[in-house]
């Protein structure tokens, strides 16, 4: 019964969603009142039974009800609970019901947190986010039903993917969804502004911390799922340019830009119909990336074109999405602009080429993804672009973008002093340079020319968020507001993954060596000695570990213990590194095949300051955490709410 | 057959399917240099029955056998490019992930740079418009 409880949760919750997307937009386009109040209630009633339908599929997974199709594709009796909770956002139909939860929770934490916005503004975001719901209530409901029933009930299920059995799956599609789900927030804010039509500075403050949020998620979503790619996939790659990666990436691009342009807007009152235009994109890319992945065009062009039904419901739903936005944008922009200048040399001028150079970033990533897909299916050939390419081109705009965040972040609003900024900034990026071109030659022994820029820029992007603090902590800077402090986190952690990125793929040392117990092999100062092998055994696989032993000078450093498993139900051979963290490097040991005689092919890897690529993505995302934390907002909101309870009594 | 559609709906959901690092120590060769180049080759090469893996992480025998041609051209002195050529011509461009320089790819390259010279043009534009307007000095 439980199933079914979940499906007619589904539909109820589709039910109340199209009223949403309804009832509240005509209410607020004709001010009647009584409508526009419907929005609230009906946002949290579409969560709650979103929650029911979702903790219902839930269920399913912990009593293996084997009889729900996509619970004994993806399940097992012998796999741990809390894969099978992960289990619930395993595949295609889970993963899209997650979706639809996420948005109900996105609408209802809108409908809570706006208590202080003109009761229209709320109800027509309201509607926006439920237009988008019912799409996507509607998909799961037509093509893939999780609910779906399967008869005769198969004995046992066929298990989660091997894959997907790691801890940092259980977080990481949550965490990445939450993210690209929540730029609905600033897509819904926009649309409303747009029909509305008025767009003042208020609607940007009202953005900035919904972006916020939703961009500090994607951060620690994507570097999660970098993270697990890194310590599973068993060969120590951290980014592989995958579409779909990339797919999450993007978004991340935009939305990023987005967060610069609502602060010029916020401050300023300028760029407002582009910042619009990237609301309006950082969504639609959250769409996009959700018809890659869920279409299967990835898988190939011709699976694609033989079960069209699925890709072919987003292709149309993400057509109108994108469609009408641009048009009511058309209608609507033009007229914006606020006849306010700036100096070409001031803070307007750099947060314009923030955004510019990240929508050229995301351009160019969108490019390499869907350039073959479009050439496969116009029949223009069949091409490939991978890491080599994406290496290459998304330096074009990257390059001058991060030698920018340093100065731009120290430069004035309205119109700057060259001369001044010079006089403050040299020591530091003279220091930052010396620094970038010797230090990486003195401790490793050679520098490429790129590496050295990298290096260099990283620096100096570390250096330049911290200028102002060190001043403070001298007692002499200006006084530093929670925002700029959130800023200069952020950059903080750009600059140090951006090290992390330039040390780590400069400098890893990777070996394949065929080697049996006893023997040694020594890499960038380590010996690692393979002890032996021990059979191991979990609770649905089986596994061989390698013992290794790692000593530096002699003195013995660790031990570690690299596995390969054969999982009892999907039997394909999974690795599981042996990774020694730290601060300084990784070292990485995977056990590749048997080559007889006891000998095992084995790759081990030296991988300096990769830690810093993740650590960076935490200090980014925490500084997105002091920004929304920013009382500015919630004083406003306060003043505002105070404002309207007198107009009300009075 | 259910667990192959399940797997493609895996792999579609997180694009990924390495199952197992290739980890072929028979494959080195003795000459640096050499080695460099083969490794940097295999990188670059598609395997053509994985799904978006390249020679060099690949386990399929295919791959391996791809492997194997390569080092020989390389021991055999052969240079990146004519390497590269050969593979072309018996695969197509489908087999290299940097994808080179011709036909329909030509779109591949010059989009980047087409990005960023509108961009560039667009931010000088919109800074000369920005220059002529008044700067209200007593906004917040």
């Amino acid at each position: 019964m439980i199933p079914e409880f979940g499906h007619i949760a589904l539909v109820i919750a589709l039910c109340i969603a199209v009223l949403q997307s309804v009832l509240p937009m005509v209410g607020a386009q004709r001010g009647n009142v009584a409508w526009i109040a419907t929005g609230r209630p009906l946002a949290h009633a579409q969560f709650l039974f979103l929650a029911i339908s979702f903790g219902c599929l839930m269920a399913a997974f912990l009593q293996n009800d084997f009889s729900v199709e996509y619970v004994a594709k993806n399940s097992n009796t012998a796999l741990p609970t809390m894969f099978k909770v992960a289990a619930v956002w395993g595949a295609h139909e889970g993963s899209l019901l997650l979706w639809s939860v996420t948005l109900g929770l996105w609408t209802s934490g809108v409908a809570v947190f706006s208590k202080s916005l003109p009761n229209a503004m709320v109800s027509r975001v309201l509607a926006v986010m439920g237009v988008i719901a019912v799409g996507f209530m509607l998909f799961i409901l037509l093509t893939s039903n999780p609910f779906d029933r399967l008869f005769p009930a198969p004995f046992d299920g066929a298990d989660l993917n091997p894959l997907l059995q790691d801890p940092a799956l259980i977080i990481h599609p949550p965490m990445l969804y939450m993210g690209y789900v929540g730029f609905s927030v600033p897509f819904g804010f926009a649309i409303a502004a747009m029909l509305a039509g008025n767009l003042d500075q208020q609607w940007a403050r009202w953005t900035r911390p919904w972006t916020a949020t939703a961009w500090l998620f994607l951060t620690m979503g994507i570097a999660l799922g970098s993270w697990w790619a890194y310590y599973e996939l068993g060969w120590g790659g951290w980014w592989f340019w995958d579409p779909v990666e990339n797919a999450a990436f993007m978004p991340w691009l935009v939305g990023t830009g987005l967060m610069h342009s609502l602060a010029v807007t916020e401050k300023r009152g300028l760029f407002k119909s582009w910042t619009l235009l990237m609301a309006i994109a950082a969504f639609s890319l959250s769409l996009l990336g959700t018809f890659l992945v869920r279409s299967g065009v990835l898988v190939s062009v011709h699976a694609f074109a033989a079960d069209p039904a699925r890709g072919l419901f987003i292709l149309i739903f993400l057509g109108i999405v994108i469609g009408t936005s641009l048009t009511l944008y058309a209608y609507r922009a033009s007229s914006l602009e606020t006849q306010v200048g700036f100096t070409h040399f001031s803070r307007e001028t750099f947060i314009l080429l923030n955004s510019i150079l990240l929508v050229i970033a995301a351009g160019v990533v969108l490019l390499g993804t869907l350039g073959p897909l479009v050439f496969g299916a116009l029949d223009l050939g069949s091409v490939s672009v991978g890491p080599q390419y994406f290496e290459l081109v998304f330096l074009f705009p990257m390059l001058p973008l991060l030698l920018a965040v340093g100065v731009g972040m120290h430069t004035a609003w309205r119109s700057a002093n060259p001369r001044e900024l010079f006089r403050r900034l040299r020591w530091p990026a003279l220091g930052a340079l010396v620094a970038g071109m010797f230090v990486p030659w003195l401790v490793f022994g050679s520098v490429s020319l790129l590496t050295a820029l990298g290096v260099t820029i990283g620096l100096w992007t570390v250096i330049a968020s911290l200028i102002d603090p060190a001043k403070k902590l001298r007692g002499k800077g200006p006084r530093i507001t929670r925002s700029m402090v959130a800023m200069q986190l952020a950059h903080l952690g750009l600059g140090l993954t951006v090290l992390g990125i330039t040390v780590t793929s400069a400098y890893t040392v990777v070996t394949d060596e065929g080697m049996k117990p006893g023997e040694t092999v020594d890499i960038a100062g380590y010996t690692f000695r393979f002890e032996e092998t021990l059979p191991v055994s979990g609770p649905n696989y089986e596994a061989i570990q390698g013992v290794f032993t790692v000593s530096r000078n002699g003195a013995e450093l660790t031990q570690l213990r690299p596995e390969k498993r054969v999982y009892r139900v999907q039997t394909s051979p999974m690795t599981e590194a042996g990774i020694k963290a730290g601060w300084g490097r990784d070292l990485f040991i995977a056990l590749g095949e048997q080559l007889g005689r006891g000998a095992w092919s084995v790759r081990i890897q030296y991988k300096p300051l990769i830690r810093f690529i993740w650590f960076g993505c935490i200090v980014m995302a925490i500084g997105g955490l002091v920004g929304i934390s920013d009382p500015r907002y919630r004083q406003r909101a306060r003043a505002k709410a105070a404002a309207d309870g007198v107009t009300a009594t009075a | 057959m259910i667990r192959a559609t399940t797997f493609g709906l895996l792999i579609g959901l997180l694009g990924l399917s390495f199952t197992a690092s290739a980890v072929d120590p028979s494959d080195k060769l003795e000459d640096p240099i050499q080695n460099e180049l083969y490794l940097a080759i295999t990188k670059e090469v598609r395997c053509l029955v994985c799904q978006n893996q390249s020679i060099a992480d690949s386990t399929a025998p295919l791959a391996a056998d791809l492997r194997r041609e390569i080092r020989r051209m390389v021991e055999e002195g052969q240079d990146e490019t004519r390497i590269k050529n050969f593979l072309v011509e018996r695969y197509g461009d489908f087999i290299l992930y940097r994808p080179r320089f011709r036909s329909w790819n030509i779109v591949l390259w010059l989009g980047p740079v087409a990005l960023m010279v509108v961009g560039f043009i667009a931010l000088a534009m919109n800074i000369r418009r920005r220059k002529s307007l008044p700067i209200d000095e007593d906004a917040p």
